[in-house]
């Protein structure tokens, strides 16, 4: 784990350490395992040829779980998550990168507790954003 | 408007009915099967669920009811995703599940009418608390 980042540390337009994944037809079919999605389009190549997509595409739910992954490894143990979204405005392709980005959009307090808004966001390799979304955090203080 | 409506009478009765509960029992063996598939090895995961663990607790009558509904749009996509954090869900809770559709929306698409279907779930844990809410948005086309 990184060291632990203070409500302190941060200001608007803070970027969150970027994480790079790389999805494979195999970590799909290990997700749909481990979700209990088992829609076709994300393990089977000709069901997702027939319904007109480029090949099989990753689960929305697996990018932002990876979005949710550099949220959270940022946090630190002293950080919580209090709201995570995304809109899925594009595909991602298996074997290629999906890389996930984040940046301080606001910064607050709120009954007493130190607060972040973070927008948040998943690029294929083409710089697309097939992801956008938002999350809302606590950071502890050095106070 | 020239395209045909795609919002069933069957879709229609859905809206605001309540489904529900799923019952799941968090075991610490399905949390890591999901960590392990999401790939991601914060040690956390092994006592608490990692945030987008309510995927795994589907609502599974409304989303049977909601794929399976006749309509002429076959092709499905998951539009969006929102959940909100109220309590952690850990490893021995038993998270009971309910869900329902909160608003249907037809537009015109690039590749013909496009039906979005919004739903809400709440996840509950045993002791009454909502732990999470979540917000998902289905689309047929």
């Amino acid at each position: 784990m990184p060291e632990q980042v203070y409500y302190e540390d941060i200001e608007v337009g803070s970027e969150i350490p970027a994480l790079v994944k790389y999805p494979t037809t195999m970590q799909l079919v290990k997700y749909a395992g481990a979700s209990g999605d088992y829609y076709q389009i994300h393990y089977d190549k000709d069901f997702a040829l027939a319904n007109r997509l480029p090949g099989v595409i990753v689960h929305g739910w697996l990018a932002l779980s990876f979005l949710g992954q550099m949220v959270t490894h940022w946090l630190g143990k002293e950080g919580t998550l209090l709201r995570l979204n995304g809109s899925y405005r594009g595909m991602n392709k298996v074997h290629e990168d999906l890389i996930c980005n984040g940046k301080v959009t606001k910064k607050y307090g709120e009954d007493g507790r130190n607060l972040a808004r973070l927008e948040i966001w998943a690029e294929n390799p083409q710089g697309d954003k097939t992801v956008t979304g938002n999350a809302i955090v606590t950071l502890p203080s050095r106070g | 408007m020239s395209e045909e409506p795609v919002i069933s009478e069957e879709l229609e009765s859905l809206l605001n009915v309540e489904f529900g509960p799923d019952v799941y029992e968090i075991e610490k063996g399905m949390v890591r099967k999901f960590a392990e598939a999401i790939e991601d090895d914060n040690p956390a995961w092994q006592e608490v669920a990692p945030p987008t663990f309510p995927a795994a607790l589907v609502p599974t009558e409304l989303l049977h009811r909601l794929f399976n509904a006749k309509t002429p749009l076959t092709r499905l996509l998951n539009g969006s995703s929102d959940l909100e954090y109220l309590q952690p869900i850990k490893v021995g809770d038993t998270i009971s599940v309910t869900a329902k559709l909160t608003r249907l929306r037809q537009v015109a698409g690039q590749e013909g009418p496009t039906l979005f279907m919004f739903t809400e779930v709440t996840y509950t844990n045993q002791r009454g608390e909502v732990a999470v809410k979540g917000k998902n948005t289905y689309i047929k086309y």
